[in-house]
């Protein structure tokens, strides 16, 4: 028998919505339900704060200047590194490189890496679920260096499928991107075990790299790239509780060390002259010209803010949400989940009968609820489902039950609208 | 009345829920052309039939998209059958104008009729171009194209 009874509202593991000016302001006599987490995160008050004051306080380049703002704020800088370096328990933090977000992340490392090492012939292996941007820099590399593409399928939940992704390993594997959390369904990867095989893989079996897509899980469960043994792990700040415009790449070392430039230009560079100019080592060789240096700082505020709160607590707090949500939104009618595999994250995609998802998105605005209707960028995994677009809560540690409750009657009304 | 309902009006919603003219033409001088709306990846395409003497003499549509795109391709078919050439393209510039908040048909004398009921969508910038989808595949239609987009 089914249990016909309402589904309980879950205790809070967090209450951290007052830490958020924006969650909290009064928006006509609305709340806002801000459930567009996965799209991008709200701030808490101390990183904007923090922005402000250096902005008002204490602003000056970095790198460059002898005078002291100067060296304050490259200190400042230069610990966010270390500050990142610690959150993802990289080895040093020379193997934190900031780039302006995930997106250039993967291209910095398929125009350097993939412009040096592919071959002709050789295989890339990207599953069928990811954002277009650890795709299309993979498609315009491969075309270049005429390497394949080769893509794991997922199966009718939205789950990897692994033994296909075995089936697609060979000696002409250079690389596997593949994200670890899929921001159109959720899905959580298995990252590590996808790295072990790649690494058994690739010419002579000496082992192909991988790059792993972290900008949904980096705000939402601990990460250790070196337990993940990942080669590369991509992230945005503005996905972390950060600034926009600040990503992070991390990089083990000696592939660092391997790759030229992404792009020249100043700060990058140990030694110029019109004859040959030689390059500074990793990190600073992957960044040219003047950084994005308030949201660096924003950005360590932010990793602060993440570790302080806990990982562990945000994703207890997520995933108690994503239960209840779950069986609130299995109760509206005409309502389908898209995305079902187990252990996912807290992600509900979904489509209503008879509604486009733009639709649906239009309308819950009305109600204060803000979330993501589409492709999600993510046009391969929709098509993989036969849907062209579909309607997306995230749920991030500053959400309750009441946003839940809202977008489950907000569904209703807009399925009773249309019928 | 709240602002979406504006925009979902009954007539709309009932447009999107019984869309009309929503076939494909058949025969060799039908133009064709397969609206793009990139941003949301939906996708109306547009057949016209034009008599010798370029009146529309028959108009239809086919494809996915959202109840504002699905609705204004019906309305827009039901409406332009028996319309001159001058007149569809005279429509489609006051119609495109009325969406993007440029044209009060309310300020001074117009030939949008019932299609007046889309001047909700200026309120929505996200939206306009659901509105416009298969006006522009109509176009690309009348352009020969095969295809159109709704990027200008």
């Amino acid at each position: 028998m089914p249990d016909t009874s309402a589904p309980t509202r879950p205790k809070p593991v967090l209450d951290i919505k007052s830490q958020f000016p924006v969650l909290t302001r009064d928006f006509g006599g609305m709340a806002l339900h801000y459930l567009d987490s996965a799209a991008t995160t709200q701030k808490p008050v101390e990183v904007i704060d923090a922005m402000d004051r250096f902005y008002r306080e204490s602003y000056g380049t970095v790198r460059r200047g002898v005078y002291r703002l100067s060296e304050k704020a490259t200190a400042a800088y230069e610990n966010t590194r270390k500050q990142v370096a610690g959150l993802i328990n990289a080895a040093s933090e020379r193997e934190i490189i900031y780039t302006s977000g995930t997106t250039q992340s993967i291209n910095l490392v398929a125009y350097s890496w993939g412009g040096k090492f592919l071959k002709a012939g050789d295989e890339i292996i990207l599953s069928q679920i990811e954002h277009h941007a650890n795709i299309v820099p993979w498609q315009i590399i491969a075309e270049r260096m005429g390497a394949v593409i080769k893509v794991i399928p997922v199966d009718d939940s939205g789950t990897l499928i692994m033994d296909e992704y075995k089936k697609l390993l060979s000696e002409r594997t250079r690389i596997v991107a593949v994200n670890h959390v899929s921001n159109a369904l959720g899905t959580v990867n298995p990252v590590k075990e996808i790295a072990r095989l790649a690494h058994q893989a690739g010419p002579g079996g000496k082992g192909a790299i991988v790059l792993i897509d972290g900008a949904q899980s980096i705000a939402h469960m601990a990460v250790d790239v070196r337990d993940l043994d990942a080669d590369f792990y991509a992230f945005s700040g503005h996905k972390m509780f950060g600034p926009t415009g600040i990503g992070i790449l991390y990089g083990k070392l000696p592939i660092l060390e391997s790759m030229p430039p992404y792009q020249g230009g100043g700060d990058m560079i140990m030694r110029v002259t019109f004859a040959k100019t030689t390059y500074q080592a990793p990190p600073h060789r992957f960044e040219a010209g003047t950084p994005p240096i308030a949201e660096v700082l924003g950005l360590g505020v932010a990793v602060d803010w993440l570790r302080r709160t806990g990982l562990d607590k945000i994703n207890a707090h997520e995933h108690a949400l994503l239960e209840y949500g779950t069986a609130v939104l299995q109760d509206v009618p005409g309502l389908k989940l898209i995305g079902t595999a187990p252990g996912k994250g807290a992600i509900l995609s979904f489509t209503l009968d008879g509604v486009h998802p733009h639709d649906i998105g239009t309308l819950l605005d009305e109600d204060g609820i803000a979330i993501r209707a589409g492709h999600h960028c993510a046009q391969p995994t929709m098509d993989r489902f036969g849907v062209p677009a579909t309607a997306r809560a995230s749920i991030g540690p500053y959400n309750d039950a009441t946003d839940l409750d809202a977008l489950a009657k907000g569904l209703r009304r807009i399925g009773e609208m249309f019928r | 009345m709240s602002r979406s309902n504006e925009l979902y009006q009954q007539v709309i919603l009932d447009h999107n829920k019984n869309p009309r003219n929503y076939r494909a033409l058949e025969g060799s001088d039908v133009l064709v052309c397969e609206g793009h709306n990139p941003l949301c990846g939906d996708h109306i395409t547009v057949y016209l039939d034009l008599d010798a003497n370029g009146t529309v003499n028959d108009l239809g549509f086919q494809g996915n998209g959202c109840a504002i795109s699905k609705a204004s391709a019906s309305m827009m078919t039901a409406y332009l059958k028996g319309k001159s050439l001058a007149e569809v393209k005279t429509i489609f510039s006051e119609f495109h104008d009325m969406v993007r908040g440029e044209f009060d048909p309310a300020s001074r004398e117009n030939h949008l009729g019932k299609l007046t009921l889309f001047q909700g969508v200026k309120e929505y910038s996200s939206r306009i171009k659901c509105a416009s989808l298969a006006w522009h595949a109509l176009m690309g239609a009348l352009d020969k194209q095969q295809s159109a987009t709704t990027e200008e």
